[in-house]
């Protein structure tokens, strides 16, 4: 599908930002529901609670932020806290 | 790279196609001390998740309501798009329709205040404080430091309104818009991982 194909909201990459967002809080706002009542597979939905948030921590930095346009270095550095950030805590969580 | 520059009645607007420090780098420093300083916050959460107190934790976790962490995480994400919106009006087509963008910003910030107002209020009237254990001391304490977050933000956005209100919106004036809505997104940053360690887990 070309970027004029789609719907015109989703060709707005802030309003696109949020739909997904959304959508990501959805999915998160699941697992936490299926976490709390399930016996087995906690694992499962601990690492895509986790992995679901930072994520949406990402997109908010990378388009709402405006990180998308900063220089490389602001932008991987907030990357790299990002992902250093969802590792520590789902070792933590899982162990 | 693109290099394009927006004229706004008479004085020039750097445009975010340029490659270029949202705000000014004073907020970026102020960013990343407070990501370190909630990095210690979610390690302490975590480590209580799976420690000797995790029984304790799974009781007092499914005593909070998830929806109101869930209306609280779609506040402040729809607050945050708001915000974002009006930077993108303030380089635009300058004019008042940019600031309705940031008051709409604030409206969802004070709902937030609201629900969580309501939230605290519900569990302090039956009697759950910070004493009653660790889970419940670290979810007073650390939502209590992000309330407060959300407190100067509010602050901060209605500072970006007044600016984006002027007649001429200059250089120094994006910079003070985009540094605001870069502290307001933190905010919301900082609440998705609280909700996911607090509310989800």
């Amino acid at each position: 599908m070309t970027n004029s194909q789609l719907h015109p909201l989703l060709r707005d990459a802030t309003t696109l930002a949020w739909f997904i967002l959304v959508g990501a809080t959805a999915i998160g706002w699941w697992l936490g529901v299926a976490s709390h009542n399930a016996q087995n597979g906690i694992l499962f939905t601990t690492v895509g609670i986790l992995i679901s948030a930072f994520l949406k921590v990402w997109i908010v930095g990378f388009q709402f932020m405006e990180l998308k346009h900063a220089p490389r270095w602001l932008r991987h550095g907030f990357d790299a806290w990002v992902v250093v950030m969802c590792a520590a805590l789902v070792i933590l969580c899982i162990r | 790279m693109m290099n394009s520059v927006v004229e706004t009645k008479g004085e020039v607007v750097t445009s975010p196609q340029q490659k270029h420090i949202p705000g000014e780098l004073g907020i970026w420093v102020f960013v990343a001390g407070d990501l370190m300083v909630f990095a210690a916050f979610f390690v302490v959460i975590a480590l209580g998740h799976n420690g000797e107190q995790a029984e304790i934790f799974a009781q007092s976790r499914a005593t909070l309501d998830m929806w109101v962490g869930v209306l609280n995480t779609f506040l402040l994400l729809t607050g945050s798009w708001f915000v974002a919106k009006g930077v993108e009006k303030c380089r635009s087509i300058h004019s008042h329709a940019a600031s309705r963008y940031f008051s709409a910003g604030i409206l969802c910030g004070l709902l937030f205040v609201a629900n969580k107002s309501f939230e605290w209020g519900g569990k302090i009237i039956v009697g759950i404080n910070p004493m009653t254990n660790d889970f419940f001391m670290y979810y007073f304490v650390f939502t209590g430091i992000h309330l407060l977050h959300v407190f100067v933000g509010l602050g901060v956005l209605l500072l970006v309104r007044n600016a984006s209100r002027r007649q001429t919106i200059g250089r120094n004036d994006i910079r003070t818009i985009e540094s605001g809505a870069t502290f307001w997104h933190l905010v919301d940053l900082l609440w998705i991982v609280l909700f996911a360690l607090f509310y989800l887990l």
